[in-house]
């Protein structure tokens, strides 16, 4: 008789379980939803920066054949946003425009050529306002507000001083000050946004399918914008093409698509170009930092000072949080005393930033980690020993109250310090000849989850279900959102390890408002820990029902039931009962069973009362990283290529070792995207970069080598002790690349991105400055 | 105008009305509901349409359907055999050459068409066969892996 012994799921590598309609074209995004009769839908964008709406005549408009709905803000007077704090935007603009880009009408009508004909037939017309396209432009003395409660265009402003700055500097023997500027970037991902909207006008209901990672909200602002009942209400969340952030909030897509629908009692269709996609943005805003630390000659950092104005566009969208991240995450990576901390967040006539991937700490982290590398050169210290002088001993609280219970970070260096070789190679690469090789390493970390939601209702944190019925198939139910990052997958293997099923008896039945419980969605890395803890919380009562119906079965007692995942047996000699046996058994009692799994964070998780806002940044469990890169810099061209990069990554433990490490090598390429090529420009508030060929993604070409260390630090409240794996790996890459660029050719880059014309410049710069130095000598 | 088309489409010949100006990738998605291949960008800058036209591959966003007349077009939809995925399919799902998903038809099609013309090709190779693909989720590094399978697979007989 073949042994039975309960499958193993957790820990492996594992393919998505969604894989196999990936790779064969099934998987429907948004914009393969075909229904016959349905319209196509185009929005009208301002051409103008900034101005007061005089008039939207859509009156010739009306007129082109095949037009059936026209929309303009004077049909919905309601605003959203993902703050309940900070709702300025209307799905359609009323009064104001306050970007180049935001909608102002939209078209419904029988085909694409139909919609875009009457677009060309709109006219707005504005009397025009001062426009402002940097933070300095709009926080100028007597610049006009873009919004009324909003003196000086600082949408937020953030200042605390946990300790003493000035008495920190006073104790250091080394101060340093650097100021920093990272470029606006774009989380550009591959589904450009899409919307189709079902209006029923017999029984008063609307189906929205959304491009989107928070299925959720959008219900929320749904029924907010459109004053129907939740129940009214249906939200599906089709596959999603990635989201990085830019899907985490409900954008005015879903909102005009619902619009136009119920104003046409009709199916609209409505995809967004590239560059409206681009337009629509929520990334990363440009951000202006001023950094000072304090350090011993030890390493020790005794203080640090910092500055930071984010230009935020022309509404908040997540800003208010970001530029809280900012300052609260200088924290739980390194034992930080003295910390004083100004933030900006700026209003400004361009598309509203939002939550990118790494939300508020990456050009923080680039700031830190380069600020620091140049405090131990010039101490003489290696930049793994400065680090190691500023560990944090877990478990622990940070001065802003955050907690820290698992720790890799020590691990994440020793992995990425001996597999690149740095003792015997660092400071001897090799240089001449206009070619010259570097090596820099920096860190980075990342929360698993806020550990406070934004729509704060008293519900868990995370909800699952699972069903189980008569043909022993596991039903998981779960409203998490998977855009490509695999939370499907990480649910099924879940309760199937509990369980000790293989994992094909597990299905995943996800995105549908009608059918899944509710999920604040797939952002701030919540996915795994939060809906991870709940799927397990769900599987294990699911467990115990089994328990219990094989122990009236086998006539023994439930704690002296055995699960060896398919055979339920009492004691190692009992011939037992298969699954199948135990699930009929339990049915008798109920029926068709279902279970419910639910995860609350914990009250210390949710920051302290030291400063306004001090619970961003709180979380049950923060991810860790080490990171370095090999450069090589071409002194005629300015060009530099990333070689190799090694990077180390604590995620607690890894459920799935092959999902980690795309999480991980997809963090650490985008960020070599920010760090190198990527930019969002703009001239007059139009953006210039909306289109792949000049916003510069790296290719397959220009992309190296990305090796993944996993570091288990089991945290103790993760999933079988499991973290985040998805964003904080970005970080690190940005500052160890210009570490690295400093090591090859002594230059420092503190402009975001480092581009070919950047480099080639500031060498030329220095070329010149020698060669004045040596003429004058 | 209209014309009519006749064209070979994952392996069946058929005829169609078409406007002389549609794009082979709308005819696809929006005539025929062969919503596989996808539009990624507004033209040429990302490569997720592709499709192969004769066994190479091809951007169907920069194709205009009636230049196809007579020609072969394969789409994400016609590999596969008996139901199995092919050696390319398999590479991409076992080797997560793809998360979101949505490049994935694109490099999937430019990555037959690779093993098509170079069944055993180098790493030099597969990178300049998909150097006109983006993908925004894996960093590319396990692309290059899910290939090099794939084309390991097609040496033991699976086809690309």
């Amino acid at each position: 008789m073949n042994k039975i012994v309960p499958a193993h799921n957790i820990g492996g590598y594992v393919p998505m379980i969604d894989g196999p309609e990936k790779v064969s074209g099934r998987a429907k995004y948004t914009a393969d939803i075909l229904h016959p009769g349905m319209l196509a839908g185009r929005i009208y964008r301002s051409p103008y920066s900034h101005g007061e709406i005089v008039a939207v005549d859509v009156s010739e408009a009306l007129k082109v054949p095949g037009v059936r709905a026209i929309v303009t803000g004077a049909d919905c007077d309601k605003a959203f946003g993902v703050l309940p704090i900070a709702r300025t935007e209307y799905p359609l603009a009323r009064d104001r425009v306050r970007y180049r880009g935001e909608p102002v009408a939209a078209v419904a009508a029988v085909d694409d050529a139909s919609a875009r004909e009457a677009l060309r037939r709109i006219k707005l017309t504005v009397r025009e306002l001062p426009a402002y396209y940097t933070s300095k432009a709009a926080l100028a003395p007597g610049a006009v507000q873009l919004h009324e409660k909003k003196p000086g265009n600082v949408e937020r402003d953030v200042l605390f001083e946990l300790g003493s700055a000035e008495q920190g500097f006073a104790q250091a023997d080394l101060v340093r000050e650097g100021t920093y500027n990272c470029a606006e970037v774009c989380q550009n991902q591959m589904e450009m946004h899409a919307a189709v909207a079902e209006y029923d006008a017999v029984r008063e209901r609307m189906t929205v399918h959304a491009s989107t990672q928070v299925p959720y909200y959008v219900h929320l602002m749904l029924s907010q914008i459109l004053g129907m009942e939740m129940s009214r209400i249906r939200v599906i969340k089709p596959h999603v093409g990635g989201g990085f952030g830019c899907r985490t909030e409900t954008l005015a897509i879903e909102l005009i698509a619902a619009l136009l629908a119920r104003n046409c009692n009709g199916t609209v269709r409505l995809v967004t170009t590239r560059e409206e996609t681009f337009i629509t943005h929520r990334g990363r805003p440009e951000t202006d930092i001023k950094l000072k630390i304090g350090m011993r000659k030890d390493g020790r950092i005794k203080a640090v000072e910092c500055e930071c104005d984010q230009r935020g566009g022309a509404h908040s969208g997540y800003g208010v949080v970001t530029i809280l991240y900012a300052g609260s995450m200088l924290y739980a990576i390194y034992d930080l005393h003295n910390v004083k901390y100004t933030g900006r967040r700026v209003l400004t006539n361009t598309p509203p930033c939002g939550a990118f991937r790494g939300h508020g700490t990456v050009d923080i982290r680039f700031a830190f980690e380069s600020l620091v590398d140049e405090l131990a050169a010039e101490l003489g210290l290696d930049p793994f020993a400065v680090r190691r002088a500023n560990l944090l001993q877990a478990p622990t609280f940070t001065d802003n109250d955050m907690m820290v219970n698992s720790y890799g970070l020590p691990e994440c260096m020793d992995w990425v310090e001996k597999e690149s070789g740095w003792a015997r190679r660092k400071g001897k690469m090799p240089k001449g000849h206009g070619i010259s090789k570097g090596l820099g390493m920096a860190c980075s970390h990342y929360i698993s989850g806020a550990s406070k939601p934004v729509n704060w209702t008293g519900e868990p944190h995370a909800t699952v279900k699972i069903k189980l019925d008569f043909d022993g198939s596991i039903v998981v139910l779960s409203g998490a959102a998977d855009i490509g990052q695999g939370s499907t997958t990480i649910l099924a293997q879940t309760v199937a390890e509990v369980l000790g099923l293989d994992l094909s008896r597990v299905r995943v039945v996800t995105g549908d408002s009608e059918v899944v419980p509710k999920d604040n969605g797939s952002y701030s890395s919540r996915v795994t820990f939060m809906v991870g803890n709940a799927a397990l919380d769900a599987a294990r009562n699911l467990k115990s029902v089994l328990v219990s119906a094989a122990a009236r079965k086998l006539e023994a007692r439930p704690e002296d039931i055995e699960c060896l995942g398919e055979l339920y047996r009492a004691g190692a000699q009992d011939k037992g009962a298969t699954f199948d046996e135990v699930v009929a058994e339990a049915l008798k009692d109920s029926g068709t069973i279902t279970v419910t799994g639910n995860y609350s964070t914990t009250p210390e998780s949710h920051g302290g009362k030291k400063y306004r806002g001090s619970a961003i940044g709180g979380t049950m469990g923060y991810s860790y990283s080490a990171q370095v890169v090999e450069v090589t810099v071409d002194e005629e061209t300015g060009v530099v290529t990333v070689d190799r990069v090694w990077v180390a990554h604590d995620c607690g433990k890894a459920l799935n070792r092959l999902t980690v490490e795309g999480q991980v090598q997809g963090s650490v390429w985008m960020g070599m995207g920010q760090a190198m090529s990527e930019e969002a420009a703009y001239h007059d508030g139009l953006m210039l970069t909306a289109n792949m060929l000049d916003y510069r993604v790296p290719t397959i070409q220009d992309s190296p080598p990305i090796e993944v260390g996993i570091v288990e630090s089991m945290d103790p409240h993760g999933p079988f002790g499991a973290k985040e794996a998805g964003e904080g790996s970005l970080a690190a890459f940005l500052p160890a690349l210009t570490n690295a660029i400093a090591d090859a050719i002594g230059i420092r880059f503190n402009d975001l991105p480092v581009t070919p014309d950047r480099v080639f410049e500031a060498i030329e710069k220095r070329r010149l400055a020698l060669g004045k130095n040596n003429g004058g000598a | 105008m209209t014309r009519l088309l006749e064209f070979t489409l994952n392996g069946r010949d058929r005829t169609d009305a078409v406007a002389d100006n549609i794009l082979l990738l709308d005819f696809l998605r929006e005539k025929v509901g062969l919503t596989g291949t996808k539009t990624g960008c507004d033209g040429g800058e990302c490569g997720a349409c592709t499709v192969l036209i004769d066994d190479k591959p091809a951007l169907s966003c920069l194709t205009i359907a009636a230049t196809v007349q007579g020609r072969r077009v394969d789409t994400i939809e016609s590999l596969g055999t008996d139901g199995q995925l092919s050696a390319v399919q398999r590479g991409f799902h076992e080797k997560l050459g793809s998360q979101c998903g949505y490049c994935t038809p694109g490099f999937i099609m430019a990555s037959a068409g690779l093993l098509r013309k170079i069944p055993n090709p180098n790493e030099a190779e597969i990178i300049e066969a998909l150097g006109s693909n983006i993908c925004r989720c894996t960093g590319y590094v396990k692309i290059i892996e899910a290939v090099k399978y794939a084309a390991a697979l097609n040496a033991q007989g699976v086809a690309p």
